[in-house]
């Protein structure tokens, strides 16, 4: 057993931190937030140039050939930053659907630019009432001639105010909450009767509701069987959620190490507060907390590109269950551990403690991977 | 033993619903209930309604135009004004320099402040807090300097909440370096317009411009703006700091709060059917109320204490740092209730005249932020690790 990275991985992880480092310095950060793109095209650039927003493609595309693990080198670098850019939305998920759901041509057509970064996908699965569970959707796709026309709302798209492709899932069978009878679509964003409504995310980020109002698809708009995304959906939500778990390590790890940097600094009573037993133990529990999130990450990165299974399921529910705990704890102790001056705009760490709580709220939170958890072990026991 | 209500206080929670019906302005009410931001205006508004009804100082004595409030009486009104969407009050100049004023003043200062406190002429903040003197306050570093008819004050204040809007300042600054550092400080009223005062905006992590940083460059104040005596500024503070703490454990905003997310609660929905419905959200809320339960008790436990004549002692603490804890976990609740909407951030949606179509649920905007903002509860009025010293101090004597 061996959990370090090979050499390739940790040259992998190295390019991107030291990317990181150089072009994403907490100042240029918000700037790059306040812009309309909300992200810097510079920097998806350098990482395209790289070759990172191939990463998880075959190599035909120029990437590595699709293990998580090197996704999660990525994804942590990127989190160690709060870098922007749409890697997840685009690269992991978009990517990922069109890789698995396309027939040739579509792969042909979109799966390069996507490798490459100049096509940004954005998927819309989230609706207002479906509250985590994908397979709530309201939005239908009625058979129109030999298209389909959709209608209905798709909540909290991130990164769709920008996408250069929109992916949704529509119902054209079945109940509301059934799994079968979703299908998913790949649309041109500025297509007839798409509004979006853009605005701003609480962590710095972009995205926009996708109101869909009679839009009208051809028949090759359709990513994979009709009536059969439920599975698509699940696979490859699970797999950016494996990216998601190795992105929030990165941010837990940068917010540690600046509460440790104050804790050691920050003088009262005439000594740095570190020295002070409360804050001690809090900042044991914080690192505990961390480390348990690590080992959950690692173990969502080695099963994500595994065929789908029972222990798949459980294994990526479990682990965002733990980083979503983990993230809100380290979270609040370490804004309590600063004192006010961990709430305040113009320092760093107050960024990272947003983008924590920020990350529960995608791709479900810890209450809705605990249902996911309990309900397996209970069809199982 | 008798947890009810007397006949007589039933008559007052009666009348202070009467009052609150007929003078609270609906449109007040309607922001404080949904969390949008209360103008300065709003806030003046209310206090002028307040003063002419004689509730506005509910910590004074009559002489200088305050109520006498029982402790029942107070609590009363803290848990009817909650329910009722009452704006918070602005405690600085009523709550907190008015009782040191009464206490510690003479009478020119009593004659000049306090008639403009009910007016709503003055609006206080406070300068306690600077950067190196948090948690430690009595290592506080502005100095003020006696030169002749004036003290010389330089030197800076932080976390100064609603700085923005007030014309006076009451401040913790230094007149002797010599002495032990609880020793050489005194209590200084200054007014806004000094030259040398520079105010500038602290931006929390919400986006929000709340407290401020206080600047004082060989700012000439008055010697007669001096509390009491020189050098005895500490324990002035410290009698401030009792008033301050109680009210913070927020056991009526905590039940207001906690109304509130069961309507959400009820509005949202989770496969189809009312979010509260939900088996673990609904043990999450029905957790939160019931330790609300107890420490409304306990609330009202001190209450009847101070009621029978007593201080309230280091309970208040204990009590601030669980009813903290509580109005954060209902904080925390409303943000996981919308799901994926905590993330937007839409800011005119939180504005006070915002008439377009909300993005999902019609309180939904403001409720990410607010649980950021209110990690601050755990931190202001003596931190939460703070008050567990005082705890451990004072009643297990550790």
């Amino acid at each position: 057993m061996d959990f370090r990275l090979n050499e390739e991985q940790q040259m992998l992880q190295d390019t991107v931190a030291r990317l990181v480092r150089g072009e994403y310095s907490f100042e240029k950060r918000l700037e790059y937030s306040e812009t309309d793109l909300g992200f810097s095209a510079e920097f998806w650039q350098q990482l395209s140039e790289l070759g990172l927003t191939a990463v998880p493609f075959p190599e035909e595309l120029g990437g590595f050939g699709g293990s998580g693990v090197e996704v999660q080198s990525v994804m942590t670098e990127l989190g160690r930053g709060l870098c922007l850019e749409p890697y997840l939305q685009s690269v992991i998920l978009g990517g990922g659907l069109i890789s698995q759901a396309g027939n040739d041509s579509q792969k042909a057509q979109w799966l390069p630019g996507v490798a490459s970064g100049e096509l940004k996908v954005a998927v819309g699965l989230d609706e207002p009432q479906s509250f985590y569970n994908l397979n709530d959707v309201s939005t239908r796709a009625e058979k129109s001639g030999d298209g389909y026309t959709l209608n209905g709302r798709k909540a909290v798209v991130l990164g769709g105010h920008c996408a250069d492709l929109l992916i949704v899932s529509a119902r054209s069978a079945g109940d509301v909450r059934d799994p079968d009878g979703l299908s998913l679509f790949a649309i041109d964003p500025n297509a007839a009767g798409i509004e979006r409504r853009t605005y701003p995310t609480i962590d710095g980020a972009k995205g926009c509701d996708i109101i869909l109002n009679n839009v009208k698809v051809s028949a090759d708009a359709r990513l994979g069987e009709e009536g059969k995304a439920g599975e698509v959906i699940e696979y490859q939500t699970g797999r950016a959620i494996a990216a998601l778990c190795a992105e929030a390590v990165g941010v837990m790890e940068e917010a540690i190490r600046l509460t440790l940097d104050y804790l050691k600094t920050r003088k009262q009573f005439g000594v740095p507060i570190g020295k002070f037993q409360v804050l001690q133990h809090r900042m044991v529990d914080m690192s505990s907390e961390l480390e348990q999130a690590r080992s959950m990450a690692i173990l969502a990165a080695s099963v994500a590109d595994n065929e789908q299974s029972i222990e798949r399921r459980r294994t990526l529910a479990a682990a965002k269950n733990v980083i979503g705990r983990a993230g809100q704890f380290i979270s609040e102790q370490a804004i309590q551990s600063h004192g006010g001056i961990g709430m305040t705009w113009e320092y760093s760490f107050a960024h990272y403690a947003k983008r924590l709580i920020m990350i529960n709220h995608q791709l479900g939170d810890d209450d809705h991977h605990l249902e996911q958890f309990t309900a397996l072990m209970q069809a199982t026991h | 033993m008798n947890l009810n209500y007397t006949a007589e206080e039933l008559a007052f929670r009666d009348e202070v619903r009467a009052f609150l019906d007929d003078q609270l302005p609906a449109d007040i009410a309607a922001k404080v209930k949904g969390f949008k931001h209360l103008s300065k205006d709003d806030h003046q508004r209310w206090q002028r309604i307040l003063s002419k009804q004689g509730w506005y100082a509910t910590h004074w004595p009559t002489e200088y135009g305050g109520v006498e409030w029982s402790p029942v009486q107070k609590h009363i009104w803290d848990e009817e004004s909650c329910h009722y969407g009452v704006p918070r009050s602005i405690p600085f100049g009523v709550n907190m320099v008015a009782p040191v004023i009464i206490r510690f003043g003479n009478e020119a200062q009593k004659q000049q402040y306090l008639p403009r406190i009910l007016s709503g002429e003055d609006w206080w903040c406070q300068g306690y807090s600077e950067p190196g003197a948090g948690s430690d306050l009595a290592s506080l570093k502005t100095r003020a300097v006696r030169d002749g008819d004036h003290y010389i004050v330089s030197g800076q204040k932080t976390w100064t909440t609603l700085g923005q809007h007030a014309n006076m300042i009451f401040c913790l600054v230094r007149t002797n370096t010599e002495v032990k550092a609880q020793e050489g400080i005194s209590f200084l009223l200054i007014d806004m317009d000094t030259p040398g005062i520079t105010v500038r905006p602290i931006i929390t992590l919400d986006g929000e411009h709340e407290v401020n940083e206080v600047f004082f460059e060989d700012v000439k104040v008055p010697v007669e703006n001096l509390v009491g005596e020189e050098n005895k500024g500490w324990t002035y503070a410290k009698y401030l700091l009792t008033y301050e703490r109680t009210g913070l454990a927020g056991i009526g905003l905590s039940k207001a709060g906690l109304e509130h997310l069961k309507a959400l609660a009820t509005r949202r929905l989770k496969n189809g059917r009312p979010l509260i419905e939900d088996t673990t959200f609904g043990q999450r809320i029905a957790q939160i109320e019931i330790d609300l339960m107890a420490a409304s008790i306990s609330n009202l436990r001190i209450v009847a204490a101070v009621e029978g004549g007593g201080m309230p002692g280091a309970e208040s603490s204990m009590l601030k740092v669980r009813g903290t804890e509580i109005r954060q976990s209902i904080n925390d609740l409303a943000r996981r209730a919308i799901g994926v909407y905590a993330l937007p951030f839409v800011e005119e949606e939180m504005s006070l005249d915002y008439d377009g179509e909300p993005l999902s649920d019609e309180n939904a905007a403001p409720l990410a932020a607010q649980y950021f903002n209110n990690r601050k509860l755990s931190i202001f009025g003596g931190s939460n690790e703070i008050q567990k010293n005082i705890v451990t101090k004072m009643i297990l004597e550790l």
